[in-house]
């Protein structure tokens, strides 16, 4: 179905990321949100707040962000598309309901405008050093999804897919901005309502009498319910069967542990997004994501007029991780060079998919700023040597 | 040969406007000439006082690195934006000031310097705010890289509907004074009066 036009501002903007990620929110029918307002995340949820009203929704400042995003997933299941907005000390906090949202399959967006850490860290300068605590922040073993947008426009445009993938997979998104990104302010074209695609929630078709909350169907995942519609229906965090009750055994435990990866597999490869140049005949590619992407391409381009064959994989959907392709990459190129602001994060995978058959470098930045183009051009250099 | 990318910093105190100046510049090349532009801003952890800084970047091409290190252009508001930044211009780049909040006498090396009293003509419009405008008048007679429609354009769209006449007659006095200061320049041999820079459109 399109999206309803009246979220839907369209025309042609002169954005920052934050706000064009806002309005990528209530294009996708976001009509709740709920956040504890941090820099470099606050523009979001500030737009929100202000445009909101004349929309038709509800905009609440938590207590903390344990409240926001938990207040999120009772309005999911209140029927509402909702999302919340944070960066990294907000979103340490948020980990624990991240991993409610996993275990629930509440679709839900998390927004992360990550900036320089660990703790405090650096409020106002961007970093990239949430990306494995976006896989693995919460305990216990799930699957997730994380989009890295590299331009105001991209964070209208993946802040739709976001939403729509979190009803499609019924999982948390991650919507992973980085400071410079969100901060940033180039041109956004927002299309006409019948021109974004959005994806409605999976509700039953089913009796109240035949249906089971968590019985999954031919994709591995379940159909959902909306309160007050005549379901009794059971929400826990606990490990629960097929109708939705606690069922605390190895059984039901490996079963829903394993669907709750499994489901994703689809977008591990075959529908995994991603932006690739010059793969056909690279010796050399660089795997980058989010701000990084846009430095590398930069680097890219010098690199090619030094005559050297140097490819660009770059990472959309960043988890799942499109490990299959890394690995067919891997049997036929020299070396991966992979930047990233952080010491060291995703090249752990594209190491691991590389497995050996193909070098891997990282290039790390510890945070604050992003990479000198010609300190990835020396890597690249360095990496067909 | 002319530029295809020039790189733009604006900077003053916060709450004087800097990033609305920078805004409106982006804007008008982005929407309304068809060209690209990059803004990204850096600022203190203060709402008000505290340094603003924002840099924009104009190219007739996607726009791959954000930051700007050596800026073509650099505009001042405040002494210490002036003395922090000036140095970093490119050898014959431009520097525009407010011309009664700053003194600058250290720069590279054929860089034009020139001033706008923006404060003073705000204030006989009545509201000292809009002196970002004048600046960013002043900022198209002198450099030529924007037309000045795209520019009023720009304004027109950046500010409140009741507050679009104010900024408009903000932006025609800086772009008056800009031209005159251009026009006496050439007649005193100066220069040949002719703005300073020129952006080839997309």
């Amino acid at each position: 179905m399109h999206a309803d036009p009246k979220g839907v501002l369209t025309g042609v903007h002169f954005l920052d990321g934050d706000h064009a990620c806002c309005e990528g929110t209530l294009a996708a029918g976001a009509r709740f949100s709920a956040g504890y307002p941090i820099t470099p995340s606050t523009e979001v949820v500030e737009r929100f707040a202000s445009r909101i009203p004349t929309v038709g929704g509800i905009f609440i400042q938590m207590e903390d962000e344990l409240a926001a995003s938990i207040a999120i997933q009772g309005a999911v299941w209140g029927g509402a598309k909702a999302f919340t907005v944070t960066s990294g000390p907000g979103f340490s906090l948020m980990m624990e309901h991240l991993g409610y949202a996993a275990m629930t399959e509440t679709p839900c967006v998390f927004v992360n405008v990550q900036r320089g850490g660990p703790s405090t860290g650096l409020p106002t300068l961007p970093a990239q050093a949430d990306m494995m605590q976006a896989r693995w922040g919460s305990h216990g073993d799930y699957g997730i999804i994380a989009l890295c947008p590299n331009s105001p426009q991209e964070c209208f445009d993946l802040t739709v897919t976001a939403f729509n993938l979190a009803e499609e997979f019924r999982v948390p998104v991650m919507m992973m901005l980085d400071e410079c990104v969100g901060h940033m302010t180039e041109k956004v074209v927002i299309p006409e309502a019948e021109r974004i695609q959005v994806t409605p929630r999976r509700y039953t078709k089913r009796q109240p009498a035949d249906f089971r909350l968590y019985e999954p169907l031919a994709d591995q995942v379940p159909d959902m319910v909306r309160a007050g519609e005549g379901y009794r229906f059971h929400v826990t965090g606990l490990t629960h069967d097929d109708r939705g009750y606690p069922s605390m055994n190895v059984e039901t435990q490996d079963r829903h542990v394993r669907r709750l990866q499994d489901k994703l597999k689809p977008l591990a490869n075959g529908r995994a997004l991603s932006e690739t140049e010059n793969l056909e005949d690279a010796e050399v590619v660089v795997v980058s994501y989010g701000i990084t992407s846009r430095v590398a391409q930069r680097a890219l381009q010098l690199a090619r007029q030094q005559g050297i064959r140097a490819g660009k994989f770059r990472l959309i959907s960043a988890w799942p991780f499109p490990e299959a392709r890394i690995a067919e990459l891997a049997g036929r190129v020299k070396a991966f060079v992979v930047p990233e602001l952080n010491l060291g994060q995703m090249v752990h995978e594209v190491a691991r998919a590389a497995a050996g058959k193909a070098k891997v470098m990282p290039v790390t930045h510890a945070g604050g700023g992003v990479h000198p183009p010609e300190t990835i051009l020396n890597a690249i250099v360095e990496a067909v040597r | 040969m002319r530029q295809l990318l020039t790189e733009i910093r604006i900077a003053g105190f916060g709450g004087q406007g800097v990033i609305l100046a920078a805004a409106v510049i982006g804007k008008a090349a982005a929407l309304f000439e068809g060209g690209y532009a990059t803004m990204t801003q850096s600022f203190g952890p203060e709402a008000r006082g505290g340094s603003s800084s924002a840099q924009v970047i104009l190219s007739s091409e996607p726009i791959l690195y954000p930051y700007v290190a050596h800026p073509d252009v650099l505009v001042v508001m405040s002494q210490e934006a002036a003395t922090r930044f000036a140095p970093e211009l490119k050898p014959g780049g431009i520097l525009i000031t407010e011309r009664e909040l700053v003194r600058v006498d250290n720069y590279p090396p054929g860089v034009r310097v020139y001033g706008v009293p923006a404060t003073r003509l705000a204030e006989e419009l009545g509201r000292k705010v809009v002196l970002n405008i004048v600046m960013t008048g002043f900022f198209g007679a002198i450099t030529g890289l924007l037309e000045a429609e795209s520019l009023r354009r720009a304004v027109a769209d950046s500010v409140p509907p009741a507050m679009q006449k104010l900024n408009l007659q903000a932006f025609e006095k800086g772009y008056e004074y800009g031209s005159n200061l251009m026009l006496q320049m050439g007649a005193n041999g100066n220069g040949n009066g002719d703005p300073v820079l020129a952006l080839e459109s997309a």
